[in-house]
Order: C-alpha cells, then sequence, then structure tokens
C-alpha cells in the first residue's frame, strides 16, 4: 500500500446521499476473479448518463470525491473500494459513511475523511461554479484546500497513521514478522507439511457420463 | 490453569497476544484453498508483490464448480472454466500444490484434507469456506474466512483474530437405531437456531459423540456453522489416531508416538468452565429433517408440518409462514407424505465411504421409486474409487441412481447439478436456503437413510417405513455400517512427489 501524506488532484462532486454500496458496483461485477479493472463498474448504472458528473469531461479525471451523507451504506462487498481506487480515487470525503465502508477503505489504503456538511457544501459550491478545480488533501493536518478555501475532516488516529505509514492489514501482520518466524522455529516436527506431497498411487479415474 | 480444549488450541498458535483491544494473532497450521474464493486473495498478493509464505502448509483442490459428468471435456459454463484456471495459474506461479479434476487426489477440499491425512487433532485449520469446521472433528480449531483473511494467510501464515466464546454441546446417551449423526446436528440446530452458537467454538462431547466413527463426528463439526457457531470441535480419542494412522501426510514411527502423546492432553479439563452448556438425549432422537428454509426449521420425522398460527414468537411465526409458502407446504401436513422429485446423496456433509455405504446397504437389491431422480456424487475421487473397489457403484446404478464423480455438486448448483424451478429435493447436504439448490428449488435435508429410504418410496420416509410394506428391510443390520474408514492404508503404498 502506498504511503499517503498529501494528494491534490481533481475534486468530484456528488450530489447525493445514501449511496450504497450497490449504486458504487452492481453484484453482477462480482463475479470476476481479479482485484483490478474495476473502473468500468463504479457507478455503473449511472455512467450511462451523460448529465451524470463524472461524464463531464472536467471531471472525468477526478480522484477526490465530496459525496453527500451516508456514503457506502448496504452490503460489505470490498470491491465497492476496489472499483473507487481503480477509477483512480485516493479520498471520499462525506458527513457520514457506513461502518464496514469505512473499515474497508482504511484496510485498501483509500482515505474516508468525515467532514461537516457545511463544509461539504462549500466545496460542491466551488467545484460546481469552477469544474475541474484541483483539492489539495494534507493528511497530516487533515484538512482539504480548494482554491482559497480550506476545511477540516475527521479521520481516527489508528487508521490516519496506517495510511501514512503505507500499511494494510498484511503489512501490520509482517511488522510482527520476528514473532512469526519465531514461532515457526518451535514447531513440532510432527506437524504435517503439504510439501513433498504423498498420496496414494495415481490412479486413472473415469469420466461419468449422461445416462 | 484449567483449560477447554479450544482454548488449548488457541494458546498453542499464539504468535503474539494483542493490548488494548488489539487481535491476538493466529499462527495457522494448514489452509486450504479452492477456486471460488481464492482468485482475488492471489491478485492481491501479485499487486503488492508478495509471495506465499508457507506453500508447504498451503493446498488447493478444485470443487466447487466442477462437473460431476464430462470431466475430461472442457468445462462448458465460461465462469467456471474462468474460476478453475485462474486457480491453475496461481498455484503454478506461487508454487502451492493443486488438485486438479481428473486426479485421483481431487474432491471436496473438507474430505481431501482429512483422506490425505493433514488434518490432525489439535491444528488450526482455515478456507475461505464455511464448512471448514468439518475439520474440527479431530480435534483441531477450524474455521472459515473471506477472502481477504485468505490473502492474509497466504502472506503471513497468521490471522488477527479476537478470542471465541465457548460452548459445550453434551450428547447423553445412545443413538436409536434407524438414526445417524446428522439427526443430531439437525437436532441441536433445531435446538438452538440459525444464530445460537454466533460468536462461540463449540465443543461436542458426551458418550453418544464418542461414539461416533470419525466421519460420523465430521458430519457433526460440519454443519456448526448452520449453527452460527465460527467452529465445532470434538475431542481427540483413539477412533480419531486409528483413522489418522497410516494415511499418506500422517507422523510415523518416533513422530507419530510424540504427535499421539501430544494429542492425549487436548481435552477439555474437568474443572475447565464453558461460556455456555446445552444438553442433548441421543436416546430421544428419530430421524430429523428440515421442513422450511433455514437449517433450523427442521422437525422429527413423524411431526407435520408447523402451522404458523400456534407459534408464538412473531418473528418465528412470520419467517414460518414464508417459508411454507416457498417450500410449496400445508401448514399440518405429515412430513412423511412430502413427495420429492430429486434425492441428492453427497457433499462434504454426507458424501463419504461410510454413507455411500450405509445407502448402499439400505438400497441393495431394491429399484429407486419411478418418480424420483437420484443424484450420487461421492465427496472425492478417492471416495469413488472406494466405492467402486466394493462394488456400491453396482448397487446405485442397478437402483437407477446417477453415478458421478467427485464435488460439491447439487449441495449449492453452481455447477450444472441444479433443481429446476418448484422442483423438491431431500438431500444430504447442510443448506436449505431458498435456491440454493437451484432457482426456486426445494430442499429438505436428511441422513443418509432417510435419503435411501425416500429413494425408495418417493416420499420423506425412514428405514422404519420401509418394513411396513416389505419385511425385509426389518433386518436391516444398519448399526454395523460405521467402522472401517477409506482404505487401503498400507503406508507401502504411499507415494511422495
Amino acid at each position: 500500500m502506498e504511503k499517503f501524506t498529501t494528494h491534490t488532484g481533481v475534486g468530484v462532486p456528488l450530489r447525493r446521499s445514501n449511496v450504497d454500496t450497490d449504486q458504487i458496483i452492481p453484484a453482477v461485477y462480482l463475479k470476476r476473479v481479479t482485484r483490478t479493472g474495476f473502473e468500468d463498474a463504479l457507478f455503473a448504472a449511472w455512467r450511462s448518463d451523460p448529465e451524470f458528473v463524472l461524464n463531464q469531461d472536467e471531471y472525468r479525471s477526478g480522484s477526490v470525491l465530496v459525496a453527500g451523507p451516508d456514503f457506502g451504506t448496504g452490503s460489505s462487498r470490498e470491491h465497492a473500494v476496489w472499483a473507487l481506487k481503480d477509477y483512480g480515487f485516493k479520498a471520499v470525503f462525506a458527513s457520514r459513511f457506513a461502518d464496514i465502508f469505512r473499515g474497508n477503505s482504511g484496510k485498501q489504503g483509500l482515505l474516508a475523511g468525515i467532514m461537516a456538511q457545511e463544509d461539504i457544501e462549500l466545496l460542491w459550491k466551488i467545484l460546481e461554479t469552477k469544474p475541474g478545480t484541483e483539492i489539495t488533501v494534507d493528511l497530516e493536518q487533515r484538512t482539504a484546500t480548494a482554491d482559497d478555501v480550506t476545511v477540516p475532516f475527521q479521520l481516527d488516529d489508528y487508521t490516519r497513521w496506517r495510511l501514512m505509514e503505507g500499511l494494510d492489514d498484511i503489512g501490520l501482520t509482517l511488522q510482527h514478522e520476528e514473532d512469526i518466524a519465531a514461532f515457526e522455529a518451535k514447531r513440532a516436527s510432527y506437524k504435517p507439511k503439504t510439501l513433498p506431497a504423498k498420496h496414494l498411487p495415481k490412479v486413472d479415474i473415469e469420466a461419468a457420463r449422461p445416462a | 490453569m484449567a483449560g477447554t480444549l479450544a482454548e488449548k488450541v488457541w494458546n498453542d498458535h499464539l504468535v503474539r497476544r494483542g493490548s488494548n483491544g488489539e487481535p491476538d494473532l493466529i499462527y495457522i497450521d494448514l489452509h486450504l484453498l479452492h477456486e471460488v474464493t481464492s482468485p482475488q486473495a492471489f491478485e492481491g498478493l501479485r499487486l503488492a508483490g508478495r509471495q506465499v509464505r508457507r506453500t508447504d502448509l498451503t493446498m488447493a483442490t478444485e470443487d466447487h464448480n466442477t462437473p460431476t459428468l464430462d470431466i475430461d471435456l472442457p468445462i462448458a459454463d465460461l465462469t467456471s472454466r474462468t474460476q478453475i484456471d485462474t486457480l491453475r495459474n496461481n498455484a503454478k506461479e506461487f508454487g502451492v500444490r493443486i488438485h486438479s479434476l481428473g486426479d485421483a487426489d481431487q474432491g471436496i477440499v473438507h474430505q481431501v484434507g482429512p483422506q490425505l491425512g493433514l488434518t490432525q487433532p489439535g491444528m488450526t485449520v482455515v478456507c475461505g469456506d464455511s464448512h471448514t469446521s468439518t475439520h474440527g472433528a479431530f480435534g483441531g480449531l477450524a474455521f472459515g474466512i473471506g477472502t481477504s483473511e485468505v490473502e492474509h494467510v497466504l502472506a503471513t501464515q497468521t490471522l488477527p483474530l479476537q478470542p471465541f466464546k465457548t460452548m459445550a454441546i453434551n450428547v447423553h446417551g445412545e443413538l436409536p437405531p434407524g438414526t445417524t449423526s446428522k439427526d443430531i446436528i439437525l437436532a441441536i440446530i433445531a435446538k438452538i437456531g440459525t444464530g445460537g452458537g454466533q460468536g462461540y467454538v463449540l465443543e461436542y462431547r458426551g458418550e453418544a459423540i464418542r461414539k461416533l466413527s470419525m466421519e460420523a463426528r465430521m458430519t457433526i463439526c460440519n454443519m456448526s456453522i448452520e449453527a452460527g457457531a465460527r467452529a465445532g470441535m470434538i475431542a481427540p480419542d483413539d477412533t480419531t489416531f486409528e483413522y489418522l494412522k497410516g494415511r499418506p501426510h500422517a507422523p510415523e514411527g518416533a513422530d507419530w508416538d510424540a504427535a499421539v502423546e501430544y494429542w492425549r492432553t487436548l481435552k477439555t479439563d474437568d474443572d475447565a468452565v464453558f461460556d455456555t452448556e446445552v444438553d442433548l438425549n441421543a436416546s430421544d432422537l428419530e430421524p430429523f429433517v428440515t421442513w422450511g428454509t433455514n437449517p433450523g426449521q427442521g422437525l422429527p420425522l413423524s411431526a407435520n408440518v408447523p402451522v404458523p398460527e400456534e407459534i408464538a414468537d412473531e418473528n418465528d411465526r412470520i419467517a414460518a409462514e414464508r417459508a411454507i409458502e416457498y417450500m410449496g407446504l400445508t401448514p399440518g401436513q405429515p412430513l412423511r407424505d412430502i413427495k420429492v422429485d430429486t434425492v441428492f446423496m453427497g457433499s462434504c456433509t454426507n458424501g463419504r465411504i461410510e454413507d455411500l455405504r450405509t445407502i448402499a446397504k439400505v438400497i441393495k437389491g431394491h429399484v429407486k421409486h419411478p418418480d424420483v431422480r437420484v443424484l450420487v456424487v461421492p465427496a472425492s475421487a478417492r471416495v469413488r474409487l472406494q466405492a467402486e473397489a466394493e462394488g456400491l457403484d453396482q448397487i446405485f446404478k442397478d437402483f437407477g441412481a446417477e453415478w458421478r464423480n467427485a464435488g460439491c455438486s447439487m449441495c449449492l448448483g453452481m455447477n450444472p447439478d441444479q433443481l429446476a424451478p418448484g422442483e423438491r429435493s431431500a438431500s444430504t447436504s447442510n443448506r436449505n436456503f431458498e435456491g440454493r439448490q437451484g432457482k426456486g428449488g426445494r430442499t429438505h435435508l436428511v441422513s443418509p437413510l432417510v435419503a435411501a429410504a425416500t429413494a425408495i418410496r418417493g416420499t420423506l420416509s425412514s428405514v422404519a417405513d420401509l418394513a411396513e410394506n416389505d419385511p425385509s428391510f426389518a433386518n436391516l443390520d444398519i448399526d454395523a455400517i460405521d467402522g472401517s474408514p477409506l482404505a487401503p492404508l498400507d503406508p507401502n503404498l504411499i507415494v511422495q512427489v
């Protein structure tokens, strides 16, 4: 996971509340076997609407999403975060997030910052008046700046630390690599190993046929 | 300090104890993989430039999607084929052992681990599949995990986990003839409910459990998840050791002695305290079947479909109304009168050699009911080979059943083996959710004995029911079936690759 300190990119105003994870990515995309390439699935139902914000040239390259309250409700699918990240988003701001979505974001390196609704409105006004305006997100200071307006956002200390250190769950566990290695060194010799493989002799399996 | 079996296994795998609400870091002894929940985990490793930490504690099989017919031909369903191909490529790229379709060691992951002797007492076993609880029958801590956790285990061979609570399930008495371990677990789930085990590791104890064979114990632990529990376990004993001895990956020589010495310590101390205890008397049991759309909606076969108006709890009443409607049943109707279209014999719950022997013993010399389709799907290719060596395949074919290749098959209908809308099955599997076996399909969960009797009579039936019309069934020695597990166990036959 990349370390996050500051990021500057085009802000996208998403004037909708209760954007659930089915809207972020519909279930039909969950059959895939990949973890990347979900950018086409992001907001799939809205992408055919020419009026939709991401279909407008000025916002197309957006990387900072400014959304309405209760973002990311519904199904726990991790794909919702993957889709936002794959599209290029680095940060999402809203006045309220669903817990599971916020948890998933932290683990996957997407900044989900809580911002007062009046500050969201302020940013929306700037982004809509001057489409393509860039927002600078400063994680150290926990602020977002567009033009001459700087507003604060909240992110718990633990998640902020993880983002700044670029640590996902696995990265965190690997900080204890020495403990793991020490444990492995003490494991009993009779514990089974899958390799080298041992099994009964190979036998040809007859294929069953339809009756 | 006195401890329960679950606590002992937990403590033996503690890499690091968490503090201030931080989870404990637990070491994983065996990580099993299949094609459905692993692709994105491998993709995650690739994206982060990570390796599989312990390929020697990892193994993959193909089971959820695999066809049970024409397995030598390309898989027709594109999604299934992509998932299988992806698993094969990932196994190759990361150096993971894989048993593919057509290989004698292919099969449902929860059968393959135990039959190879990879599942042993006191181990931590995980897999991206909720029925991983099966392996707890050997006295280990075994549970299902999500795809992110699969990636975590691949990369670190550990999992950050919060400790579970413990629940003792004491099963007293002795199973009456005509009942099996499946009836025990269906009765437990009906008693504590599908959420009754939430947050707990269940330990099955008592006289009735001690008398069960290893495979019968696996059936019970397998369905722990249907009671909402994270895992289920049974303390190892001589039955466990006998099952393991001589299996390809079982310890040998001095290692075997050291292992058994350790395994014998794996039991709940007399003065240990469980967070909760539940009691059940096996002697009172009769064959259990489900009538509804969750595994907790079960009743003895002699009962009637519930009448919702008579159910006091409002949520239960509404759930019963909806289930009865979906299942196309009439309140008050005797369960014995329910006609089925399909009998499915298989799955990680009841697709093992003892299950097939039990069924074969009942149906031998008989022909299935003309209106019923009977599908027999062994849990693994070795189980199929063993059954063929014993001539069971011929008994099934003479009966009019379809003798298939191994896999998860109709348990979850991810391959072509599905129920048509409105079609009704008696199934030896583990879940009767709406649409589980095919869109609009209706599932009654049953034991292998009930499946056999139902296939003959065409309606949900017990073996005792068979004797009503045909006295020859009265002399069936079905008690003597649980016994020799999947053979042969001649160590000279084992090959190392």
